[in-house]
């Protein structure tokens, strides 16, 4: 009975936070509701990046990759029709003639995440986990390139504009709350197990039969959907997009949230999203000067010199993270695991 | 296919030569120290970056001033980072060591940032060192003095660099250290001279190759040479991470296939490059999955 309330606990833990954000988010001013939105969306994507990241152990830069088709996907599939042919003319007849609503606009981005996923997934899983961290920067790199210049699937360099900014306060917390959920029922799993039995120890793993290799593919087929999702949340809550928005600075941001909550746990991944959101709002109002008890006036730029320096010492300092990368629980084992 | 390769002429080849030379050089700086720290410098295309920075900054400079400007502020900020965020990291996994150097990358791009923008604009000209980038033509096919600098200056740093490990004391230590490093220790390999040494070559070739592609670019920007890192890692990844000479080809191989790419493709299609290069990478690892120089499928990283 204990083992059951433990394991409610640990998926009781980042709902609520999540759901009190969300909450929080209706009682606070319009220029606000923003960062909270924002902060809700980071949580679906750094979760879903902790779905192949935390529980492989293998590290990699591409995740952001499928975050970028989802939002394309999802936002080139939502522009009204009576303005699509005014505004993305070049796409092929049928993307430009058809359009989504918004639900079925998040799933299709998950689709298109996850069959990405499982293309370019193929060959890089078959690496070894330090190679195939780098050779994820192939991915990025690729769908940057080809989302920025293939006027066919979208808007190419420009902005992809008009997309319904349906992601309120509701859709955020619903769309975090389902990566979460997935996420948690994932790592319960059968397949969730063997892939962190391969991260703690890959040839013990593999002498009791696990195909390393295939988990780590499953894994990564499954983060891609929930980023494409997360993508489809974030493009319906900007209204518009570019591709340098879902690049190497977003690839950056995500990475050290999850790095600062920790990597190798759930909680720590929305921890570390919500903490790093917070954190980047501050910093964000500050470099226009913010009252804090002093007025504090940061030059620009400035955020991200934080952010960078903040996350490289909590590396070295504490790599394991701010939680240290374990799961939510009011009491700890005595024995110093 | 054959269509593709007919438009692929001696100049073409040339400046191929000359891009996978520099992107060998910054091989060899990411390899060495990968070698006896099994750490991934993401952060090294920023150590290129502060030299360009340096020659831009120093502009007015005589270029020889400049230039040991450049090495100094390279090597001293390489020494640095040694120092302040390897050293604390050496006991922990390479994933670990790899996202804290993306850390330290953003923070330099993002301090960089904050200088470049002081007189409100982004980028600053290096124009003392432009000079070099001079065509001399041989044969109909125009050569940049600068592609005769970096092939040169590779083909003769790889050589000294052969010599410094094959035939020195030194040497033989970094090697073992690369191979083992806590054997190496308890023989006797004083663990912080060859560390040391490793980030200090490092180092130099950072200068070098700021050097050659501030002649070549002179618009130095904060991101200069981070898209070169990022393909550069993942050409060290193709030809083989383990060993310093296969990541070297790799690193020159990438260079050379982005350079014969874009010669071969039609004017209108170059945007296209990047997509091309990185496919062309990931085809080449689903049939190589241990480098495409690598002998068997064993690796040292971790053996899953």
């Amino acid at each position: 009975m204990r083992r059951r309330a433990d394991l409610l606990l640990q998926l009781a833990a980042p709902t609520v936070l999540v759901a009190v954000v969300g909450i929080a988010s209706n009682f606070v001013s319009r220029s606000n509701e923003i960062y909270f939105l924002n902060a809700l969306v980071s949580v679906a994507i750094v979760v879903a990046i902790y779905v192949f990241v935390g529980n492989s152990g293998v590290l990699s830069f591409g995740q952001i990759s499928f975050v970028a088709v989802g939002a394309f996907a999802a936002g080139v599939m939502t522009v009204p029709l009576e303005s699509k042919v005014g505004v993305l003319p070049d796409l092929f007849p049928l993307l430009r003639d058809h359009t989504l609503g918004n639900v079925p606009s998040l799933l299709l981005a998950a689709v298109v995440g996850a069959v990405l996923a499982l293309v370019v997934g193929l060959p890089l899983m078959r690496l070894s986990g330090l190679a195939a961290g780098i050779a994820t920067f192939a991915v990025l790199e690729i769908t940057h390139n080809l989302l920025r210049e293939w006027v066919k699937i979208g808007p190419g360099a420009t902005t992809l504009s008009l997309v319904p900014e349906s992601t309120g306060a509701l859709q955020a917390t619903v769309g975090a709350l389902v990566v979460i959920g997935i996420a948690f029922a994932y790592q319960q799993s059968r397949f969730g197990r063997m892939l962190r039995a391969t991260r703690e120890d890959g040839a013990a793993a593999q002498a009791v039969g696990i195909d390393v290799h295939l988990q780590r593919l499953w894994a990564f087929i499954l983060s891609g959907a929930l980023a494409g999702f997360a993508g489809g949340l974030y493009v319906h809550m900007l209204g518009s997009i570019t591709t340098e928005q879902v690049y190497l600075e977003l690839t950056f941001l995500t990475l050290a949230m999850l790095v600062v909550g920790g990597a190798t746990s759930l909680w720590g991944a929305v921890v570390g999203a919500l903490a790093v959101s917070g954190l980047d709002a501050f910093l964000g109002n500050a470099e226009d000067g913010v009252h804090v008890g002093v007025t504090l006036n940061l030059f620009d730029g400035a955020r991200l010199v934080v952010l960078g320096a903040l996350m490289a010492a909590m590396l070295i300092l504490r790599p394991s993270g701010i939680t240290g990368g374990r799961e939510f629980a009011l009491r700890r084992p005595r024995s110093n695991a | 296919m054959t269509g593709l390769l007919a438009t692929v002429d001696a100049q073409t080849i040339v400046d191929a030569i000359g891009l996978g030379a520099v992107y060998a050089l910054m091989a060899v700086g990411i390899g060495l120290v990968f070698g006896v720290l099994r750490l991934v410098n993401f952060a090294y295309g920023q150590l290129v970056m502060a030299g360009a920075y340096t020659l831009a900054f120093t502009s007015s400079w005589p270029v020889v001033w400049s230039i040991v400007a450049c090495f100094a502020v390279v090597i001293a900020l390489s020494l640095a980072m040694e120092r302040v965020v390897f050293r604390p990291l050496r006991t922990q996994s390479p994933t670990v060591m790899l996202v804290t150097t993306f850390a330290v990358a953003f923070l330099l791009q993002s301090v960089a940032l904050i200088i470049d923008v002081r007189d409100d604009t982004i980028g600053e000209a290096a124009a003392s060192v432009a000079p070099l980038n001079q065509a001399v033509t041989v044969a109909g096919t125009d050569i940049r003095k600068v592609v005769f600098v970096a092939v040169g200056v590779a083909v003769l740093s790889l050589g000294l660099l052969a010599v410094l490990l094959g035939r020195t004391t030194i040497g033989l230590q970094m090697r073992a250290a690369a191979a083992d490093f806590r054997t190496a220790r308890l023989i006797g390999v004083q663990a912080d001279r060859v560390i040391g040494l490793a980030v200090l070559l490092s180092g130099v070739l950072a200068a070098i190759v700021a050097v050659i592609l501030t002649v070549q670019f002179p618009l130095v920007t904060p991101d200069f040479a981070l898209r070169d890192t990022i393909v550069v890692l993942v050409g060290v990844v193709v030809g083989g991470i383990d060993r310093l000479w296969t990541a070297t080809l790799g690193g020159f191989a990438i260079g050379f296939a982005t350079g014969v790419i874009n010669g071969a493709l039609p004017t209108d299609k170059t945007v296209f490059l990047p997509a091309l290069v990185f496919a062309l990478v990931v085809l080449v690892l689903l049939l190589r999955p241990a480098g495409l120089f690598a002998r068997g499928r064993a690796s040292v990283v971790d053996r899953v």
